[in-house]
């Protein structure tokens, strides 16, 4: 599958501030890929110059093939929204979902139908005669979602859309705009710093560190297999644990932690000391030991959290966190136990 | 919640009552006063109360009965106060030139006179015996008046009592009142044309630059009207700043002629009251989200278009209330087109001025006043009328 859209050796600098440092980052048609990393990592900086709004200092960037890298943001058609909504405060509903069809100059009576269709099918379309203070924050949300997606424009972007929601609207929305992006087959970038929106809604995740992508996978990579360990800390919750590779062939490595010696996952040389990845549910605590890698443990600390608990784990000087479903039974504080967690789990970062 | 008590009542007037005293004192009182001195006309029946009652025995054609005569003298004799009298004496001699000499020597024969009913008045002036300065008696007996008020207008009443034309030779007022809007309307467009693109700049740009920027508008605001128009007619004169520097530059060769005319005081003006059109534009503009522009652009409006269907219409309620502020100083200004104008340049508060300064004519002072309050007054209605927008929540 060719790119659709392609970054290529794309710097952007603010004055001394390297804010996007020599970036490449293709994404296919009909892609949903989010853009995810704390701010300042120049994520949205990356989207604004796919939009126009920045340009950058060097590089390029293609469309379909062409380079749009000098290309005014009004003649890109990408639908963009934005993360306060934009929308058009002095026009109604169907006015500003029509904005972009009269821009285009579109017949009149083709411009209601549209408008209309666009509208019912994110259940708006009895509001469209109010003006959009007159409406709840998830019905602006739709509305400027809506008005991005009338104009059936080539790419979709969207910089942090939800951030302003609270929880469960937003949740709510995310599965929302999944659902648009898989009946439309719409391509989608979207900036968030919320991981688990990112887990929920991307085909790909890039996460983004100090202008560079540190990884770009699907989410199920991302999460289980960091390639580093920013993703790793970045992504969920995580145990680093430091070690020596004393073994390896192939994807399959030994590396000894304290007096333990734990199969891991990872392509590494001996000899070379690395940290390892372990994510808390990975963890499965018992009497015996239950997999390939069994660490003896006593119960350090048991922390409540509703419908799970964390539990702080201590082996020699290895502090580990692990994460305890209530029907696992009641680990009191000072019991001995054993900690056994697969090798696939248990992933080599890039030090 | 409990009602407020007396005692909290009477706290919170006591707050207040310094404003409503200002307002009063120096707002609504003066106001009264020159809608009152506009139409109240009691210098002759003051001095002459029994002739204005007599008065209605008569129909106004040839001579009064003996009556009106008889009571006319009386009152004279009557008359204690001088200064009453003179100001009788000066409505009836506007009115009827020669009312002065006349009633002088009246005066005095109606008090060394022992007898006044057998009083002869065509015998101590001939001039008794024409109508005419008895009818100028009779119209000035109606305590109230529009003749100040059709006067303003270039109008008056005829013989008969209609309204009629003033006539062109002395009809100065329509002139001066179109002049003075069309030299108010000119310097509003001008400062809505410098004003919107400056204060959309201020608004876009941040820190150091946008403080510099509105300190350029306010400062003009911190300094004397007199000092900044002074100035301005340092720069514009035959040897000023400007011209100079034009022919230094060899873009003219003569100077222009930029004092004592229209361009001058529309020059000066602007600068004046450029800031009146700049805040408000730019307090509306501020709280414009900035993303609204980025968000026209993406979904393919190009900058002309943005700024039409989104950035206007939303700086559209600061741009009325700008040009209305404009408006309405504009249009009482003195100072500036006396300074830098030309004759044909002088607007209405100079006619008012000359009124009330020059001839203490309070009369006209107040009627081309309350002409001009009734413009204001009903451009605020229009201007109310005009941002009661629909945009606005609950106004759909």
């Amino acid at each position: 599958m060719g790119a659709f859209i392609a970054f290529k050796n794309v710097t952007k600098k603010f004055g001394a501030l390297t804010v996007v440092d020599n970036l490449d980052l293709e994404i296919a048609k009909g892609e949903f890929v989010s853009l995810l990393g704390p701010s300042g990592s120049g994520k949205t900086t990356l989207l604004m110059m796919l939009a126009g709004f920045e340009r950058p200092t060097s590089g390029e960037i293609f469309l379909d093939g062409k380079p749009i890298t000098h290309l005014p943001p009004h003649r890109r058609q990408m639908g963009m929204v934005f993360q306060n909504y934009a929308l058009f405060p002095h026009m109604t509903v169907a006015e500003n979902v029509a904005f972009p069809l009269e821009m285009q100059r579109v017949p009149r009576a083709e411009i209601v139908r549209r408008v209309e269709r666009a509208l019912d099918m994110v259940r708006l379309g009895a509001l469209k005669d109010r003006k959009p203070s007159q409406l709840s924050g998830g019905q602006q949300q739709r509305v400027a979602l809506t008005r991005a997606l009338v104009f059936e424009p080539d790419v979709i972007l969207m910089d942090e859309p939800l951030g302003a929601l609270d929880k469960q609207l937003r949740e709510h929305m995310q599965l929302e705009i999944r659902d648009l992006h898989r009946r439309l087959g719409l391509t989608i970038v979207f900036v968030t710093h919320d991981q688990s929106e990112a887990l929920t809604m991307s085909d790909r995740i890039a996460v983004f560190n100090a202008g560079k992508i540190e990884q770009i996978d699907t989410p199920q990579m991302v999460y289980d297999r960091p390639r580093t360990r920013f993703v790793a800390e970045f992504i969920g919750e995580t145990n680093l644990v430091a070690g020596k590779v004393v073994d390896a062939g192939g994807e399959r490595a030994v590396v000894r932690v304290g007096d333990a010696a734990l199969s891991v996952c990872g392509n590494v040389q001996p000899g070379r000391d690395v940290s390892l990845s372990l994510r808390p549910e990975r963890i499965r605590l018992g009497s015996t030991p239950a997999a390939a890698n069994a660490l003896p443990v006593t119960v350090a600390d048991c922390i409540y959290h509703g419908d799970h608990m964390r539990l702080v784990l201590k082996s020699g000087s290895l502090e580990l966190v692990a994460r305890a479903e209530r029907l696992a039974g009641d680990w009191p504080v000072g019991t001995e136990a054993v900690a056994s967690f697969d090798p696939q789990d248990c992933t080599v970062l890039a030090s | 919640m409990s009602r407020p008590s007396i005692r909290d009542r009477a706290w919170a007037a006591a707050l207040v009552a310094p404003l409503v005293l200002f307002l009063v004192l120096f707002f609504v009182w003066p106001l009264w006063t020159m809608v009152t001195a506009s139409v109240v006309d009691d210098a002759v029946t003051k001095v002459l109360p029994r002739t204005a009652a007599a008065m209605a025995q008569w129909d106004g054609n040839d001579l009064p009965p003996p009556a009106v005569q008889t009571a006319f003298a009386e009152d004279l004799r009557s008359a204690e106060d001088q200064q009453a009298l003179g100001e009788a004496v000066r409505r009836l001699n506007s009115a009827v030139s020669g009312f002065r000499t006349l009633l002088s020597r009246t005066v005095t024969a109606a008090r060394e006179a022992a007898d006044l009913a057998s009083l002869d008045l065509a015998a101590i002036d001939r001039r008794w015996s024409d109508p005419r300065f008895w009818r100028a008696i009779r119209d000035a007996v109606p305590p109230y008046t529009d003749r100040n008020l059709l006067a303003a207008l270039d109008l008056k009443r005829d013989a008969s009592g209609n309204i009629t034309a003033e006539d062109p030779g002395t009809a100065a007022n329509r002139v001066i009142m179109l002049r003075t809007f069309v030299i108010a309307g000119t310097v509003t467009l001008v400062c809505a044309l410098i004003g919107l693109p400056y204060a959309m700049l201020a608004a876009s740009a941040s820190g150091l630059v946008r403080a510099l920027l509105l300190l350029a508008v306010l400062l003009p605001l911190w300094t004397s009207l007199l000092v900044r128009t002074a100035a301005w007619f340092i720069l514009l004169q035959q040897e000023g700043l400007i011209n100079d520097a034009l022919m230094a530059i060899g873009l003219i060769d003569g100077p222009l002629p930029l004092i004592f005319n229209r361009l001058g005081v529309i020059i000066a003006m602007t600068h004046v009251l450029l800031p009146f059109m700049v805040l408000p534009i730019y307090s509306v503009l501020i709280a414009v989200p900035r993303n609204l522009m980025p968000a026209a652009a993406s979904l393919g409006a190009g900058p002309l278009r943005a700024f039409w269907r989104v950035l206007l219409p939303l700086a559209m309620p600061g741009l009325m209330s700008g040009c209305l502020l404009v408006f309405m100083v504009a249009i009482g200004y003195y100072i500036t087109p006396a300074l830098v104008g030309g004759a044909n340049d002088q607007m209405i508060s100079s006619v008012i001025a000359f009124y009330a300064l020059g001839t203490a004519n309070w009369g006209m002072a107040g009627a081309l006043g309350l002409i001009l309050l009734a413009v204001t007054l009903l451009l605020y209605v229009v201007y109310g009328r005009l941002s009661r927008s629909p945009q606005l929540p609950g106004g759909a």
